[in-house]
Order: structure tokens, then C-alpha cells, then sequence
């Protein structure tokens, strides 16, 4: 490991979570937010740079800066998706590296299900979007089914191969009574749920939940006297090939091949070395891309990578070990959660899912249509 | 009005594309500087960065490069189902989003040649749909 420690990671916590009627975004975030800096031994006072993204105000770091009583020195409100807090960790290292600030505070927070706010018609299509939205693709789960049928026609990948991930993904849920689908589930299962957009069956989809996160990044200084022991950033890489699925360069390949490189390279790590893998799984589809992506396996090998349950409790793979995006809670962007469960790994909090002597994890975020990669890999000293 | 289908707003990219449709032809873009083809319409050649691009018609024809069947949409579209939407690799080589009209969900194939349609939507809206041509069927 040749990184340098320049920040980590000092406290995560996430807001209730699943359904919450009645409380806001603002709520949650502060509610995950203090709960984070609580945990790190830090107060507000302490934050000097924010971070958040959504779609709930049009300047959401104003808002919520303002909400908590917060007069940040840097802010960050980079939204591409799912992803976005991956990208919010690699900024907030070039800050504290630049001596810019000390505390970055990265939030997140969503009632979309308490809202239904999924789906609501619009009427009109306006600069690139009026080439796709009167086919009436539902989005995003359309997208990557596409993504998905043109990988099952390059390399042969099938629909149990992808049930795999669903299934053992809520072998981890089943972990972890955070988590909201706890039942467990067969192969037969998944492929007999109802169809959503084909080759994506409804057990192949993330949960629709509410919920929030909040993580707390800080520098190497710092993070000698905070509450919890720091978890190192040691790489983070990021990039987006593309807005739309029509304009996505090969739909069999995701940017992850670059964000990947760009963090196994600065981390000085190898796939071997790691100990746990949480990465974005709106869709199995997704998960299957990632990992081939990443490079745990060459293109077209995803399938049978996670065949025989190998990324399950017990695996030689331990993947999404909270229960996912799939089984755990997923309030629409989710790459927060990511984050929150690499670090609880390293730290050895994870009671009855926990990965014995976990050192070395890789916390991936896919954001839009599979258009926004963003790659963290974190370590504990 | 919460059922109809999100209209295309023509602007200065797109609407030489929409005029296009009205007049049942399938325009496309194409670099001055490099002579690649460009979908959808823009004022820069994403390959070179030239500011120079013609509007030429394109053959139409194409193949099936990735598709999906819908059972479950929202809206204007909820009534639809089952319905197949396809990203087309065009003869020019850039790829679009459609529909595949005409066949059922299971004749549909990747790789399948298509034919440009236009399909009326309704008087204010007509679209660029794909059927399978003749050897594809």
C-alpha cells in the first residue's frame, strides 16, 4: 500500500430509514448528519466545507447549510446521480490535500417513497431529452434493461446469473435489521416476479424507500484525535461517458474500467488484497457491469462470477454486505450507504455480517443510466 | 394535461430534425470537417469540434442494437404495454432511441434489420418508429 494518508473517513451514520411519513429531507439529513458527527466526536462548529446533492431544492448545499446553521468555507453540490457522494469524497480529499479545509461534511437525504414522487408525467421534452422521452422508456429501470439484453446477447450472461446477485444480496439483508426485505428469496423467485422492463424482472430492482446518510471526512491532522479510529481514503477515481443510455459508448462496459484504474493505481492496491466490495446495485445488472468493469473478472465472465452464490454470507466474494440497494433500503440515490457500510466493515461493527479482520474495502457508485462512476477505496490503519 | 405524451420542443438543434419528420424524411447531421455522421443534431461536431455540420436524409435503415419490452410504464404510456423500445444503429452509424411497431415483443431480435416509420401520434406529434424489414420479420 503506497498511499499517502491525506484524509479519512471519522464518522458515518444513516437517518431512519425505509418509510418515514411525515419527516422532510431536511430532517433526515440533520438527523444522519449529527448522528455522524456525534460518532466522530466533532460538532457542527467544526464543519468548514459541505457536501450534498438532490433534486429537492435548486441549490441544495444552500439549503441545507442554511437549514443546519452552517457557513461552509467550500462547498459541493455535484449531482450525477446515484454516485454523486463517491465524487463528493474524491473532491473532498483534493480539498483537504489543497489545505482548502479540515472538515467536510457529506449528507444526504429522500422521502421519494413517503412523496411517491417517482414517475409523475411531464408534458413536454426540451434540449436532448426530446429524443427519447416520447418512446415512453421508463427511466431508469428501461435503461438498464437494454444495458442488460445487449450483455445477455454478447456473452451469453442469463437471467439466473443475474437472480444470483438478488439472491444473495438478501442473504446479507437477512443480516441486518436495518435492513427492509428480510425474507429470503430463491433463484425461482426472482425469475418468476413479474416482469418490469425485460430482462429485468421486479426482484432484479432496487427498493423505492426513504432515507438519508451523512458522512464525515477530515483530515490527516484531525483525524488523530477523533472518537473512531480513521478509515483512510487511500484512492478514489471518478468519470462520466455519457447523460443518456442511446449515447452510452458500449452498453456492455461502464466507466468504471477509468475510475477503477484511476483508484487501484493511486491506492497501490491490488483486487486480491480486498476485503470487502460494496458497489452500486440499483439493478443485478448493474452489479454484473461493475464488477466486470472494475476488473474482478474479464467481459462477459460476470456471470459466472457470482454463480453458486459466491458473493453470498460465506462466499469467497463478500459483496453488498448490508443487503444492497436490492434488499436493504434505496431512497433513490444511494451511493451514500456505500460508503457508510465500507467504513462500519473496517471499523469491525457489522455484528453478524461482519467480515472477519476486514482491512481493505472498495465502495463503487453508479449514478444516472449507468453514466456516472465513481470509484473510493478505503483502509483502516 | 397529465396523458400526453411529452412533446418534443423544437429548437435551434433540433428543429430542422422535426421539420424533417413532418415531411416523412429521417435527417441526420453530418461533420463538414471530418464527415462523420452526428444523431442527435447539435451546433458541434462532438468527434472534431468543427462548428460545421449539413443536415443530410438517412437511408433509414438500420439494425436492432440493444431492445427492451415494457411491462410496466407510467402516464401516457401505462396503456402500451406490452411495447418494445430499441436503441437503432443507423446505416450512417449513429444509434437512436425508438420503438419497434408492427411485430410482436418476440419477433424482435439484436441485430434484426429495421426500417424507418413515421408513426402519427397525434396531429401535433409524429415520431420515428422502426419495423422489421422483410428478412428480419
Amino acid at each position: 500500500m503506497k498511499a499517502d494518508r491525506v484524509a479519512a473517513i471519522v464518522g458515518v451514520a444513516e437517518s431512519d430509514l425505509g418509510i418515514t411519513p411525515g419527516k422532510t429531507v431536511l430532517q433526515l439529513q440533520g438527523q444522519a448528519a449529527k448522528a455522524a458527527l456525534d460518532e466522530a466526536g466533532l460538532s457542527k462548529t467544526d464543519v468548514d466545507a459541505l457536501f450534498t446533492a438532490g433534486n429537492w431544492s435548486w441549490s441544495p448545499p444552500m439549503l441545507l447549510a442554511e437549514y443546519l446553521g452552517i457557513q461552509p468555507k467550500y462547498t459541493d453540490g455535484t449531482n450525477v446521480g446515484g454516485s454523486s457522494f463517491e465524487f463528493h469524497v474524491g473532491h473532498a480529499v483534493a480539498g483537504i490535500q489543497a489545505g482548502l479545509f479540515d472538515v467536510a461534511l457529506i449528507t444526504y437525504g429522500s422521502t421519494q417513497r413517503s412523496d411517491r414522487s417517482r414517475n409523475r408525467p411531464v408534458t413536454t421534452a426540451r434540449l436532448t431529452e426530446q429524443f427519447e422521452l416520447p418512446y415512453g422508456l421508463p427511466m431508469p429501470v428501461g435503461a438498464y434493461a437494454l444495458a442488460a439484453t445487449r450483455h445477455m446477447y454478447q456473452y451469453g450472461t442469463t437471467s439466473e446469473q443475474l437472480a444470483e446477485i438478488a439472491v444473495a444480496t438478501r442473504k446479507w439483508a437477512m443480516l441486518n435489521e436495518k435492513a427492509m426485505m428480510r425474507t429470503p428469496i430463491a433463484i425461482d423467485d426472482v425469475l418468476n416476479s413479474r416482469w418490469i422492463a425485460e430482462p429485468l424482472h421486479l426482484l432484479d430492482c432496487c427498493l423505492v424507500t426513504d432515507g438519508g446518510g451523512a458522512v464525515v471526512i477530515t483530515s490527516a491532522r484531525r483525524a488523530a484525535d477523533t472518537r473512531k479510529a480513521p478509515i483512510w481514503i487511500l484512492g478514489h477515481g471518478q468519470t462520466h461517458t455519457h447523460n443518456s443510455i442511446t449515447n452510452m459508448p458500449d452498453l456492455t462496459m461502464t466507466g468504471a474500467v477509468q475510475s477503477g484504474r484511476d483508484a487501484f493505481g493511486m491506492a497501490g492496491v491490488t483486487h486480491d488484497e480486498l476485503d470487502v466490495v460494496e458497489v452500486y446495485d440499483s439493478f443485478t445488472i448493474t452489479v454484473l457491469l461493475t464488477l466486470e468493469a472494475l476488473g474482478f473478472c474479464k467481459p462477459g465472465e460476470g456471470g459466472a462470477f457470482v454463480s453458486g452464490q459466491r458473493t453470498a454470507p460465506g462466499g469467497t466474494f463478500p459483496l453488498n454486505t448490508n443487503g444492497g440497494g436490492l434488499s436493504y433500503c434505496h431512497p433513490g440515490m444511494y451511493g451514500i450507504f456505500l460508503l457508510i457500510e465500507a467504513t462500519r466493515q473496517l471499523r469491525g461493527e457489522c455484528g453478524p455480517r461482519q467480515i472477519p479482520d476486514a482491512r481493505l474495502a472498495l465502495a463503487h457508485g453508479t449514478g444516472g443510466v449507468l453514466s456516472s462512476s465513481a470509484t473510493v477505496i478505503l483502509g483502516r490503519d | 394535461m397529465a396523458d400526453q405524451i411529452p412533446l418534443p420542443v423544437p429548437d435551434g438543434d433540433s428543429q430542422p430534425f422535426w421539420e424533417g419528420i413532418g415531411r416523412r424524411e429521417l435527417l441526420i447531421q453530418r461533420c463538414d470537417v471530418c464527415q462523420r455522421y452526428v444523431f442527435y443534431p447539435r451546433s458541434h461536431c462532438p468527434h472534431c469540434f468543427a462548428d460545421s455540420l449539413s443536415w443530410v436524409q438517412a437511408t433509414g435503415e438500420g439494425t436492432i442494437y440493444s431492445y427492451t419490452v415494457i411491462h410496466q410504464a407510467y402516464g401516457p404510456f401505462a396503456g402500451d404495454v406490452p411495447f418494445v423500445v430499441a436503441l437503432i444503429e443507423l446505416q450512417e452509424g449513429v444509434r437512436m432511441m425508438s420503438r419497434i411497431a408492427g411485430s410482436p415483443p418476440e419477433a424482435v431480435r439484436i441485430g434484426a434489420p429495421v426500417q424507418v416509420v413515421f408513426e402519427k401520434i397525434n396531429d401535433e406529434l409524429t415520431l420515428p418508429y422502426f419495423a422489421l424489414t422483410e428478412s428480419g420479420a
